[in-house]
């Protein structure tokens, strides 16, 4: 019974935090593959959208709902507005790229300390309350979340591989230089990437904040964990981020239920089955050969 | 045309290089004023608690004219350092070193975490500068006064008292919240997890916790150690739940406290939280659990409504009034600098370190959490540690009953069978939450 109820809590623990990273690595991994920005402002981007939920519902009196629209909205023209201006210029040279982002990551950060200050805040749950599956108790918000990252994929999916604008994001993350000969105009679809991209960050900011905490060091373990499921599916990948992402969401869930006493190793023992993977397969699991890539 | 730029740009160089060694070894000025640093994480509730204490204590003084120092007053000048310190502990020690060589402080207080206050306390005795250590616990702090006596004199601890004491405090509570279980609920074999985040100062408690519990009649149902940041427990509370404890023995300073808080009360977790859980210390506690917090129990230093003596309640009320929130422990820079410095100072006559250690360190007085005393240890050696008992500092069990903090012990509390019973002013009854009478009611 007890092995039972274990599996049980890991599989369900396992789903959320797997989702989760889903949606914050597909998102990082699209504008990788377009326009081969590594945005490490990705997850502040992610932060920002969850202080704006606080502020719209704790400081201005809205509900919830309409402080996760607004977060969405903001933070995603917040984001084109940082491409516009500060990655558009430099696009072509990644290194600057990185660095600007890793800046822009540590001012978001720094603004939100001077605006918020370092304590910690939360806001309030969608739906408030747990269900009982099977003998484990699931939040209502778990659920919720793990639905919403499920019809945000879908979405995504839907919009990459029904629509013209996801055939020409395709394109341009397959050739950028064959799709630019194709009449696609590969800087409007970088740009629109961006957005795509921040958005689903800003998203899952929106439907993961209830369940978390608030401060402005909230973003940097997201981000490391984003970037060990995009190295670990393989760089670029959508598929490889998708399923990486429940690798290590289901690593760390085990690594929490099996070892007690070590939970705070989750972290580690996640980057340590990255590791294993990329000693035996350096390009990800389903990533393009550094070979083939040259 | 080369030869005379040269002779211009090294002239101008042996003129900066000259100018920077005056000024960086010219002898102080006679100082107008007392400088004090105060060091914390400035931009989190530690440190503005360091500040707000502080700066409480310096306008009381200067408004009164200031500190007497042999025949002149002096007033106090506070000069505040952001020591980063969970960001960066580099960021601590140079915020130290700033302190000590830009701003030529005479005296420093606050300091948070143990792993900044250890390099951070280096620095302060190697500059001879007396250092009141508001924020850490660890007990090596003290201990390397005791070891290494003309190094590290000039440490004092101001606050909270050391972690063996604060264990110490967490089992007498752990103990009279499992007593109550055990009356009203009638549980006969209380079963209780320890849930510690992962830092350096949680190591000696767990492990005495693990001898102590079951020395108490009680059953360990197992040892569950998240991460400091963690902000999804739920897995851990379900494995927690599984275990059948009754108790959750909490050790967590940082982050951690708040979702589980959260969480354990969303999920009606069938077991009560007592122990050490700093967040549960602070006003914001309630908005940032979303009420989800209710009956979580901590220890604590300061509660509105309990008073150890006299000088409480116009500290916590004066601090209420002028900040808006409860006083952390944190705070008490300003029994630092009104009870433990101006005094001392004003005794010694003057600024001299080494004089006034020697005082301080044989000194007893009263202070808004208890009187203070300094320890020495079994060899006779000072180690500037807190005196912890009936009579000196005990702190207070504290819980959040429907969005207010109420201390509930020390309640008719006897530290041994013949001594007097020890309740506070403004105690009242602890509260077992309704869910865990509903899960062990008979």
């Amino acid at each position: 019974m007890y092995w039972g109820h274990m599996v049980l809590d890991i599989i369900i623990s396992g789903l959320i935090s797997g989702s989760v990273y889903a949606l914050l690595a597909i998102g990082f991994s699209l504008i990788f593959g377009v326009a081969r920005i590594v945005n490490i402002a990705h997850t502040a981007f992610y932060m920002v959208a969850g202080y704006c939920i606080y502020y719209t519902t704790h400081e201005m009196g809205f509900h919830p709902v309409w402080g996760m629209f607004a977060a969405v909205i903001v933070v995603t023209g917040l984001g084109m507005i940082c491409y516009r201006f500060l990655i558009n210029p430099i696009r072509e040279h990644e290194g600057a790229v990185l660095i600007a982002t890793i800046a822009l990551a540590m001012a978001l950060q720094e603004i939100m300390t001077i605006m918020f200050t370092g304590t910690y805040l939360s806001v309030p749950s969608l739906v408030k309350g747990y269900l009982v599956i099977l003998g484990v108790k699931v939040f209502y918000q778990q659920l919720l979340t793990f639905i919403a990252a499920l019809v945000a994929l879908g979405v995504l999916w839907a919009l990459l591989m029904k629509t013209r604008l996801g055939l020409a994001i395709r394109s341009t993350a397959q050739d950028k230089e064959v799709a630019n000969l194709m009449g696609i105009n590969e800087a409007r679809v970088a740009m629109i990437t961006m957005g795509i991209s921040v958005g689903l960050a800003s998203f899952t900011g929106a439907i993961v904040v209830p369940l978390t905490i608030l401060d402005p060091l909230m973003w940097m373990h997201p981000l490391i964990m984003m970037m060990a499921v995009v190295v670990l599916g393989g760089l670029g990948s959508l598929k490889g981020s998708f399923i990486g992402a429940y690798i290590l969401g289901f690593a760390e869930a085990i690594v929490v239920f099996a070892i007690p006493a070590g939970a705070f190793l989750k972290g580690s023992a996640a980057l340590s089955i990255m590791i294993l993977v990329l000693i035996i397969r350096p390009e990800g699991l389903f990533g393009v050969t550094f070979e083939e890539e040259r | 045309m080369k030869k005379p730029v040269v002779s211009i740009i090294i002239a101008v160089v042996v003129i900066v290089a000259a100018a920077v060694i005056y000024y960086a070894t010219r002898p102080p000025e006679a100082a107008a004023t007392i400088k004090i640093g105060v060091i914390g994480p400035m931009q989190y509730v530690q440190g503005i608690g360091h500040w707000n204490g502080a700066t409480m204590a310096a306008d009381e003084i200067n408004a009164a004219g200031g500190i007497q120092v042999g025949d002149k007053k002096m007033k106090i000048e506070l000069v505040q350092a952001d020591s980063n310190e969970f960001i960066n502990i580099t960021d601590a020690t140079n915020a130290m070193e700033r302190l000590i060589t830009n701003d030529k402080v005479d005296f420093i207080v606050g300091g948070f975490r143990t792993e900044a206050v250890l390099p951070m306390q280096d620095i302060a005795m190697e500059n001879k500068k007396i250092f009141i250590g508001v924020g850490a616990a660890h007990d090596e702090l003290c201990l390397r006064v005791a070891k290494d006596y003309d190094t590290y004199k000039y440490f004092f601890r101001g606050s909270p008292f050391n972690s063996s004491y604060l264990g110490r405090t967490s089992f007498i509570h752990l103990g009279t919240v499992a007593a109550i279980l055990k009356n009203t609920l009638n549980i006969e074999n209380i079963k209780v997890a320890i849930a510690a985040e992962k830092a350096i100062w949680t190591e000696p408690m767990i492990k005495a916790s693990e001898g102590v519990i079951p020395k108490m009649g009680m059953e360990l149902a197992g040892v569950w150690r998240p991460s400091p940041v963690a902000t999804d427990v739920t897995a851990e509370l379900s494995a927690i739940q599984r275990s059948g404890a009754h108790i959750i023995f909490t050790i967590f300073s940082s982050s951690v406290g708040i979702p589980f808080a959260r969480q354990a009360g969303e999920l009606k977790i069938p077991a009560v939280q007592v122990g050490i859980n700093v967040e549960a210390q602070k006003d914001g506690f309630w908005q940032a659990t979303q009420q989800m917090g209710n009956y979580v129990s901590t220890l604590n230093t300061y509660c509105r409504g309990v008073e150890y003596n006299e000088l409480t309640k116009p500290f916590v009320d004066g601090y209420v009034e002028r900040f808006g929130e409860t006083p952390t422990y944190t705070a008490d820079t300003y029994t630092a600098i009104k009870y433990a410095l101006k005094p001392t100072i004003e005794k010694a006559g003057t600024l001299d370190a080494d004089t006034l250690v020697a005082i301080l360190e044989n000194a007893s007085y009263m202070a808004p959490s208890g009187k203070v005393e300094y320890l020495k240890d079994e060899n006779g050696n000072h180690m500037h540690e807190l005196k912890w008992g009936p009579g000196n500092i005990t702190a207070l069990g504290v819980q959040w009953q429907d969005g207010e903090l109420k201390g509930f012990w020390p309640n008719k509390w006897k530290a041994v069978p013949e001594a007097p019973e020890v309740t506070y002013k403004g105690i009242v009854p602890y509260k077992i939450p309704p869910w865990v009478i509903e899960a062990y009611k008979k």
